[in-house]
C-alpha cells in the first residue's frame, strides 16, 4: 500500500504546482494583488503533499517494505538504522525526492515572506509563477521517469543496502542535505530575477531582497562543498579532498557564479551599475545547478556520484535548454530597462575591486566549465575519449585564487566611488608591515615554496586590512570613552551585514592557507611492514602491531592495529581498515586519521597478508589540512552573524555607526 | 556619437584580458589532455604512441601478475578482446587488485613495448547492484577468521 500512497502524494503535489503557476501568472497579467494569498495557500498545500511523500518513503525504508521498488534498491535489513534513514538520498530517485522537498520548503518560505511584507505587483507574481514552474519540472520528474514509489510483486525478502561508499561515514547524513539545500535554493533568486525580467521592472528593493534569498542557499552550498571535501578526505582513502571530479566541479561552478553575484549585486544596490550582469550571473547560477544535476544524475559522466538512468537525461536537457533560451530572449528584450544609472568614478574604488572580483570569479567558473565539459564535447564531436587532467585545473586556478586572496582584504578596505592615496596609505601601512614581518619569518623558518610563501603573506596582509576595518571605527568609539571590547563589539554589531561578510572573508583566508600548505608540503610513504616492525617517515614512525578480522551485521572488516610515534614518543594507536560489503567484490578502505591543528597523520591499510604476518600501509602527512574545514565553519559563522535577526534596542544604541574613513549608512555595507 | 576615449580603453582592456585568458585556457587544456585508450587502440598507433601520457584501460590478464617485493614492482598484462600490453607499475597493488579485474593505468608507453604506469586504478562499478548468482565477494580474508578460531 505504501508505494501507491506515496505516488498519489507526488501527483497531488504536482497538481498544486501547476495550479500555483497558473494562479500566479494569471494574477500577474491582470496586475492583481489577490494572487499572493492564493499562491501562499497553494504553496503550503504543495509542501504538505511533498512532505507526505517524503515521510512515506522514510516509513517504507525504516519498516523494510521491500515491495516499494526504491527500498528494494537501497535498503537492507542489516543496514544500521541511521544509514537506513539517510539511504533515502543514496540513489537517483530518492535524491530527487529530497530535492522536491527542499524546493517546496523554499517555495513556502518565499510565499510566507512575501505575504508578510505585503509585497505584490507583477514582478512578484511572475517570480512566484517561475518558482512554481521549477517545482512542476521536478515533480514531473519524481512522478514519472524517476518515480521511486513503483511496486514490486512479489516483494523480495531483503535488499542490497545502500552503496557501500555511502554508508561508510556519518557525514553522508550531512553532506547531501547541506549541498542540496544550497543547490536547490538557487532556484529562488533565479525566479526573483526571471520574474522581474518578465515584468520588465526592477524594484529598487530588488537587490536587497534577492541578496537575502541568495545568501542563505549560498551559505549552505559553501558548507555542503566543505563537508563534501571532508567526507572524501575521511572516506575515500587517498588522502586528498578535491580531485576536480565532474561532480565536485558541478557543485563548485554555481558556487563561483553565486559568489560573483553576491558581490556584483552590492554594486547594483549602491551605485545602480551592473544590473544586466548581475541578472546574468544569477541566471547562470541556476543554469549551472541544472547542468550539474544533469551531468551527475544522467550518467553522461562516470563518477562516484553518477547514478545511471535512461530517461532523466533528455528531461533535464530539455528543461536546461528551455531555461537558457527563455533567459537569453528575456535579457535581450528587457535590456533597455537594465541600463546602468551610475558609472565608474575612479580606478581606486571599491567598485573596481568588485569588477576585478567578478572577472576572476566568472573566469574561474568558465575555466572549470570548459575542463568539465571538454571530455563530453571531444567524445561527441571527434569520437575520442579524453580526460582533462587535474594539472589543467590546478594551473588555471592557482593564479585566479591568488588574485582573489589579494582582493579579499583590499576590496573591503577601498572606499566607494573614489579613494584618496593618502587614506589608502594609512590603511595599508600596518597590514603591509605585518605582511613583511610574516614574509621574513617564513623565510627564517624555511618556507621556501614561493606559492606557499605568497599565499601566507597575502593572507596576513588581508587579515591586517580586515582587522583595521574594525579597529579604525573602534578607535573613534574608544575616544568617546567606551572600553576596548565594548567598542569593538559595538562596531561589529552596528553593521552586521558588513562585519559578517568580513568573518566570511577570514574563513576564505583560512581555506586558502590550508589548501596551499597542505598540497605543497604533503608527504607520503608506503611500506609493507612485517608484524611488530616499524617504518619511518620524517619525525614519524609507524609500527604494525596486529591484524584481525571482524564481523559486523552489514559487513566484514579487516583491521590493522598500528601505533604511531612522533619524535620517539607514542602519539596514539590507530585502526585503518578494509571493509568488505557482501554486495561488492572489492573492499573499501577506511583510513584512520590523527587530526591536528598543525598537521594530520593519515593512515590507510592498502593490503595485507592472509596470515597476518605483514601489511602494506600508506601514511600521508598533510600540514594545515584541517584549516580548510575550520575555514568552512568560520564562513558559516560569518553568515549566521550577518543574518541573525536584529534585536530591538534603545534609541541611543541604534545611533548611526561611525565607520572609519569611509562614511557608510547603517545596514548598507558588504 | 564617437566613443569616448574611456570606453575605447575599457573595451581594449577587456579584449586583452579575454585574449590572454583564452590563450591560457587553450594552452592549459591542450597540454593536460589525457587520452583514454584500449590496448588495441594503443598498439594501432604504432610508434606515435611512444612517450605521451595516456590512460590505458582493460582487463588484467589471468596468470600474468608478478609482484616483486624487493624492487616493489608490479608487472602484468592488460588486455582487451584482441590485444594485450605489458604494464609495469611501481608500488604494491591495492588490495582489490586481482586477475580478471577491470583496471585503468595512467602512464607512458615506451619504445621497449612496455607501459610504465605511475597511477593504477582498479575500476569498480559505481552503479550499485545486488550480486548475481554465483558472483561472490572476495573471500581471502576468511583465512584471518579461521586463525582467530571463528
Amino acid at each position: 500500500m505504501t508505494g501507491p500512497l506515496g505516488h498519489v502524494a507526488t501527483l497531488l503535489a504536482l497538481l498544486c504546482a501547476v495550479a500555483g503557476a497558473v494562479v500566479a501568472f494569471l494574477g500577474g497579467r491582470s496586475g492583481g494583488e489577490r494572487f499572493v494569498g492564493t499562491s501562499r495557500r497553494v504553496a503550503y498545500v504543495m509542501l504538505a503533499f511533498v512532505a507526505a511523500a517524503f515521510l512515506t518513503m522514510e516509513y517504507a525504508l525504516v519498516t523494510h517494505d521491500f515491495s516499494v521498488k526504491y527500498v528494494a534498491q537501497v535498503g537492507s535489513r542489516e543496514t544500521p538504522l541511521f544509514y537506513t534513514v539517510i539511504s533515502l538520498w543514496s540513489a537517483l530517485q530518492g535524491s530527487i525526492l529530497l530535492w522536491c522537498l527542499i524546493l517546496a520548503v523554499y517555495t513556502a518560505l518565499l510565499a510566507r515572506s512575501m505575504a508578510k511584507s505585503g509585497a505584490s505587483g507583477r514582478d512578484v507574481a511572475f517570480s512566484f509563477g517561475t518558482l512554481f514552474i521549477v517545482n512542476v519540472f521536478f515533480l514531473v520528474l519524481i512522478s514519472f521517469p524517476a518515480n521511486p514509489f513503483g511496486t514490486l510483486n512479489p516483494a523480495p525478502a531483503n535488499g542490497p543496502g545502500p552503496n557501500p561508499l555511502l554508508q561508510n561515514h556519518a557525514f553522508m547524513g550531512i553532506h547531501p542535505p547541506l549541498l542540496y539545500t544550497g543547490y536547490v535554493g538557487m532556484a529562488v533568486p533565479f525566479s526573483l530575477g526571471f520574474g522581474s525580467l518578465l515584468a520588465g521592472r526592477l524594484d529598487p528593493e530588488w537587490p536587497r531582497r534577492i541578496r537575502k534569498w541568495t545568501i542563505v542557499p549560498w551559505a549552505f552550498l559553501t558548507l555542503g562543498i566543505v563537508a563534501g571535501s571532508w567526507w572524501s578526505y575521511e572516506v575515500l582513502g587517498w588522502g586528498g579532498y578535491w580531485a576536480w571530479d565532474p561532480v565536485e566541479n558541478a557543485s563548485f561552478m554555481p558556487w563561483l557564479t553565486a559568489t560573483a553575484f553576491l558581490h556584483s549585486v552590492m554594486v547594483q544596490e549602491r551605485r545602480g551599475m551592473l544590473k544586466m550582469w548581475t541578472l546574468t550571473l544569477i541566471i547562470a547560477t541556476f543554469l549551472l545547478t541544472l547542468l550539474g544535476t544533469f551531468l551527475t544524475r544522467s550518467g553522461v559522466l562516470a563518477s562516484v556520484h553518477a547514478f545511471t538512468e535512461g530517461l532523466i537525461g533528455p528531461f533535464f536537457l530539455g528543461f536546461l535548454g528551455l531555461v537558457l533560451l527563455s533567459s537569453l530572449v528575456l535579457l535581450a528584450w528587457r535590456g533597455e530597462a537594465l541600463r546602468s544609472t551610475g558609472s565608474l568614478d575612479s580606478a581606486l574604488s571599491r567598485e573596481t575591486a568588485f569588477l576585478a572580483n567578478n572577472l576572476l570569479f566568472a573566469g574561474f567558473a568558465f575555466t572549470v566549465l570548459l575542463g568539465t565539459m571538454f571530455p563530453l564535447i571531444s567524445e561527441a564531436v571527434r569520437g575520442v575519449k579524453v580526460s582533462v587532467g587535474a594539472p589543467y585545473f590546478n594551473q588555471m586556478s592557482v593564479p585566479i585564487a591568488l588574485g582573489l586572496v589579494f582582493l579579499v582584504g583590499v576590496g573591503p578596505a577601498l572606499p566607494w566611488r573614489k579613494g584618496s592615496p593618502e587614506l589608502l596609505g594609512k590603511k595599508f601601512l600596518w597590514p603591509g608591515v605585518a605582511a613583511a614581518v610574516a614574509g621574513v619569518l617564513l623565510l627564517l623558518f624555511g618556507v621556501n615554496k614561493p606559492l606557499v610563501w605568497l599565499t601566507i603573506v597575502m593572507a596576513v596582509f588581508a587579515i591586517g586590512l580586515l582587522v583595521g576595518e574594525v579597529l579604525g571605527p573602534a578607535a573613534i568609539r574608544r575616544a568617546r570613552g567606551e572600553g576596548a571590547l565594548r567598542a569593538i563589539a559595538g562596531v561589529a554589531l552596528s553593521n552586521r551585514r558588513r562585519y559578517g561578510g568580513y568573518i566570511v572573508h577570514a574563513g576564505v583566508l583560512l581555506i586558502a592557507v590550508g589548501v596551499a600548505v597542505s598540497s605543497l608540503y604533503r608527504r607520503e610513504g608506503e611500506w609493507t611492514i612485517k608484524l611488530h616492525d616499524a617504518a619511518t617517515m620524517g619525525p614519524y614512525a609507524i609500527q604494525f602491531d596486529s591484524l584481525w578480522a571482524k564481523s559486523e551485521p552489514q559487513r566484514d572488516a579487516v583491521i590493522a592495529g598500528v601505533t604511531a610515534f612522533r619524535k620517539g614518543s607514542q602519539v596514539g594507536r590507530y585502526y585503518p581498515r578494509l571493509n568488505y560489503y557482501p554486495t561488492q567484490r572489492e573492499p573499501i578502505a577506511t583510513p584512520a586519521v590523527r587530526e591536528g591543528v598543525r598537521e594530520d597523520l593519515y593512515l590507510v591499510l592498502m593490503a595485507y597478508d592472509e596470515k597476518g604476518q605483514h601489511a602494506t600501509i600508506k601514511a600521508i602527512v598533510s600540514p594545515l589540512v584541517g584549516w580548510i574545514w575550520y575555514g568552512g565553519i568560520v564562513m558559516g559563522l560569518g553568515v549566521i552573524f550577518a543574518l541573525l535577526p536584529r534585536r530591538r534596542r534603545p534609541l541611543e544604541d541604534a545611533a548611526p555607526a561611525v565607520t572609519g574613513g569611509s562614511r557608510e549608512p547603517v545596514g548598507v555595507g558588504d | 556619437m564617437a566613443m569616448s576615449k574611456r570606453t575605447t580603453g575599457t573595451i581594449f582592456g577587456a579584449v586583452v584580458v579575454l585574449a590572454v585568458f583564452a590563450y591560457l585556457v587553450w594552452g592549459g587544456i591542450g597540454k593536460n589532455l589525457v587520452y583514454f585508450l584500449t590496448p588495441s587502440e594503443l598498439l594501432a598507433k604504432g610508434t606515435s604512441a611512444y612517450g605521451s601520457n595516456v590512460r590505458l584501460g582493460g582487463m588484467v590478464d589471468s596468470g600474468s601478475v608478478h609482484w616483486n617485493a624487493d624492487t616493489r614492482e608490479l608487472r602484468f598484462r592488460l588486455k582487451d578482446e584482441t590485444k594485450s600490453v605489458e604494464v609495469i607499475s611501481s608500488g604494491a597493488p591495492p588490495q582489490m587488485f586481482s586477475e580478471g579485474i577491470g583496471c585503468v593505468v595512467e602512464g607512458v608507453f615506451s619504445a621497449d613495448g612496455v607501459f610504465h604506469s605511475h597511477n593504477l586504478m582498479v575500476k569498480h562499478s559505481n552503479e550499485y547492484r545486488a550480486p548475481r548468482d554465483g558472483q561472490k565477494p572476495a573471500e581471502y580474508y576468511r583465512e584471518l577468521f579461521k586463525q582467530q578460531g571463528q
